[in-house]
């Protein structure tokens, strides 16, 4: 648990050096050392090989769940935020109904709801999508991009109705066509104003990644479970698997600060 | 299927509903009273306290909900019943819907804590100034200024804690509590009709969430009598 | 000094009380998830089956006040051993991995691991013949011990579900080829409309008495010989009274006891 310290933002050194924070840190080294020391891990050689796939696993999950819902998230908020009606309502629908249901839920009803109606369907079996459609990743994608997508397209409605009116105005003025408005102008704003949620969005999306496991795909939380269930060691996996969501938490964080401080902030 | 008596499933669902509410309920509750010590700790504790509370904060929201119940849910009662043991007391017997309780309440505790620090600091700071001009003791101050004060700050954070909190109450399934969604993969797995069942649970985290937004616009129409309006925030 | 005799009589009397109802009450693991003939919750939420029986049956033999307690399957070990269960009965198998961890009492019924695969799908309960099949089996369970060790080098994939039925509910979706699991349980299954629609059985598989174990024994806390002792008494007393043939008899028609 030490490594929530180094998650931080770390102000000027002397000011963040207190006496009290070395003792602090010195308490969660040496809990940390005893962990290390008294605990079981002989356990870790045989599923390093495991675990780093698992990692991998969660990861790439993360990333394309959270690329794709952004994908879908900017249609989604452009149709709430200035769709006529017949979008606007089911892209609020959509939104109100995935953010409105535990995610566990979904999933699970991707995936054993509908593979129950498999065998009415003899045909499904036997159409080109069966070998993707008999695996699990992809419904684990599928649920977990719908539900970035719901959060994020909220974000996304109220970022394009948060752009300046004058600034469209004034593109019009220029002459620009609806699109390149929309591309030009409306667009980059859009996103920059979603921007700071974007890092807490990706972050709990990460939090959503062990549901996975539920329907049989191997993440790291995955692994961690098999640990437990195979040795029955109980605490050292997990606390080994927080550990791993800290520091992919840390790195995503780090990442984005530096990504918006990247982006000039200066606007309208 | 869905009917309420037997042969049909309506009644294990609603039994189901009923013990996810009770848990979401009682984690929320656990969740604000941490969530204001928390606050209050990160504002005017000792540098230690703050410390202590930044790591707290920190661990809880980045690590998944579901490694902290499970951790939480296996060492939690562990630990206790090993304490309560070296002090020579009997073990106590903790329930399921106990240690659900406690560890919603305690992931819950870490974002309240942010949500109404976030809402203390909101409080123009004239008014915490006057209650101590008028040589307010702390306790009195917490009751009669900051609370009252910060309360429409914080109501649109806490209600979306608590549409979290009734959603996460689903986790609790992984480690074989009976509420609304172990429920229904009973139900599924008994008739394998998995789809009907999970449809059926979703409708009823719907209206839930739906319940729940009405009454947040109430309360939080009444909290910002003539206030300006505030932004979302995420999930 | 008659008043202290009396008092410290009482209270002898009072401790002994105390201890003996503290110890007659037990707490007992299962996991909530329908595993028929076994245990199988109906629409009112009632649990039956033969294992519930046998549940009732046993504490009674023993003069325990058994209350059962629902936790997940791969959460029952670590359960007993933070003292939230005092006892396993869920079908769990006397096995050596496990004993590392937890006691077992006697066997109370042994049943051989089956395989069963789709209707329009040939093949056999051995290694050839689950050459490039997917394979179910449930987390933690001998099976997915024994499918790992005869079959991980010719199947395509050993997948692993958190519950039994999950992994039959996955054959009939058609997204594994076969599952491997008791061989009562899934007899059990392909009773059901869904059962009987898809699959049918494959076979038993080859015996292993390291992996499959000796059979089903109830799980105990290491240390824990006086509800041992107390439970492998009541598993003996049921057999030789007849009560254990006569529970066995509603709902199997052979020895489910085993050889």
């Amino acid at each position: 648990m030490s490594t929530a310290a180094s998650t931080q933002p770390a102000p000027a050194r002397s000011e963040w050096l207190q006496p009290h924070r070395i003792v602090l840190i010195a308490i969660a080294a040496a809990l940390v050392l005893s962990a290390a020391l008294f605990m079981r891990w002989e356990w870790l050689p045989r599923y390093y090989d495991l675990a780093l796939l698992g990692i991998w696993r969660t990861i790439w999950i993360l990333v394309v769940t959270v690329t794709l819902g952004f994908m879908l998230a900017v249609p989604l908020g452009l149709a709430q935020a200035a769709g006529p009606f017949w979008l606007a309502w089911p892209a609020k629908a959509f939104c109100t109904v995935i953010r409105g249901t535990p995610l566990l839920l979904q999933l699970w009803l991707l995936y054993y709801g509908l593979g129950s109606l498999f065998p009415q369907f003899p045909w499904i079996r036997q159409s080109e999508l069966w070998p993707i459609l008999r695996q699990a990743w992809p419904y684990a994608v599928v649920a977990l991009t719908l539900s970035y997508a719901a959060y994020e397209g909220e974000v996304m409605r109220g970022a394009f109705a948060g752009v300046p009116r004058g600034q469209l105005e004034a593109a019009r003025a220029f002459g620009m066509s609806p699109w390149k408005r929309f591309r030009r102008i409306w667009l980059p704003q859009a996103i920059h104003r979603a921007l700071p949620t974007l890092a807490g969005e990706t972050v709990l999306q990460l939090k959503a990644t062990p549901l996975v496991a539920t329907i049989t795909v191997i993440d790291i939380y995955a692994v961690a479970s098999r640990v437990r269930q195979d040795t029955f060691i109980v605490y050292e996996p997990l606390l080994l698997l927080a550990l791993i969501y800290l520091i992919i938490t840390g790195i995503l964080v780090f990442g984005f600060r530096k990504l918006e401080a990247k982006i000039p902030s200066r606007l309208g | 299927m869905l009917a309420i008596s037997p042969p049909g499933w309506g009644a294990n669902l609603l039994r189901g509903l009923a013990n996810s509410i009770q848990i979401a309920v009682g984690a929320f509750g656990l969740g604000l009273a941490i969530g204001i010590a928390g606050a209050w700790g990160k504002l005017y504790g000792s540098p230690i306290v703050r410390d202590l509370m930044e790591v707290y904060t920190t661990v809880v929201r980045a690590v998944p909900e579901l490694v902290l119940i499970l951790l939480l849910y296996y060492a939690g009662t562990d630990l206790i019943n090993r304490a309560l043991d070296g002090l020579g007391y009997a073990p106590v017997d903790i329930s399921g819907l106990v240690a659900g309780i406690g560890v919603l309440g305690i992931v819950q505790g870490a974002y309240a804590t942010e949500v109404i620090r976030g809402a203390i600091l909101a409080i123009p700071q004239g008014q915490i100034e006057a209650a101590r001009a008028y040589g307010m003791p702390p306790g009195k101050m917490l009751r009669r200024i900051t609370l009252p004060a910060m309360l429409p700050f914080a109501i649109p954070g806490l209600a979306n804690l608590w549409l979290i909190a009734t959603k996460d109450t689903a986790l609790l399934a992984v480690v074989g509590f009976n509420e609304l969604t172990q429920e229904t993969r009973q139900a599924g797995a008994t008739t394998k009709a998995y789809f009907t069942f999970f449809v059926a649970a979703g409708v009823l985290y719907l209206l839930l969430t739906l319940f729940s937004n009405v009454i947040i616009g109430r309360i939080e129409r009444w909290a910002r009598r003539g206030m300006p309006p505030i932004a979302e925030t995420g999930r | 000094m008659k008043a202290l005799l009396a008092t410290a009589a009482l209270a002898l009397v009072l401790g002994l009380s105390a201890g003996n109802a503290s110890a007659q009450a037990i707490k007992v693991g299962m996991a909530p998830e329908p595993y028929p003939p076994f245990a199988s919750p109906d629409a009112s939420g009632k649990w039956s089956g033969w294992e519930m029986d046998m549940i009732e049956a046993l504490c009674a033999e023993a003069k325990l006040q058994c209350e059962v307690t629902m936790t997940a399957w791969d959460g029952l070990i670590p359960a007993l051993n933070s003292k939230k269960i005092d006892a396993i009965i869920n079908s769990m198998s006397i096995t050596d991995e496990r004993k590392k961890s937890i006691d077992f009492s006697d066997k109370y019924y042994n049943t051989p691991a089956g395989i069963i695969g789709a209707k329009d799908a040939k093949f056999e309960a051995t290694p050839e013949g689950l050459k490039g099949k997917i394979i179910g089996v449930q987390v933690s369970t001998v099976h997915e011990a024994y499918a790992k060790k005869h079959f991980a080098d010719v199947a395509s994939e050993i997948k692993i579900y958190q519950t039994q039925d999950e992994a039959q509910a996955d054959l009939a979706a058609g997204r594994v080829d076969a599952v491997q699991a008791d061989s009562l349980s899934l007899a059990t299954f392909l009773g059901t409309d869904a059962g009987k629609a898809c699959c049918d059985m494959k076979g038993d598989v080859a015996e292993d008495v390291e992996i499959l174990g000796p059979g089903v024994g109830i799980g105990l806390r290491q240390g824990d010989t006086e509800l041992k002792d107390k439970f492998n008494a009541a598993i003996k007393s049921l057999r030789d009274s007849g009560k254990y043939a006569e529970i066995a008899k509603k709902y199997f028609d052979f020895d489910i006891y085993g050889k």
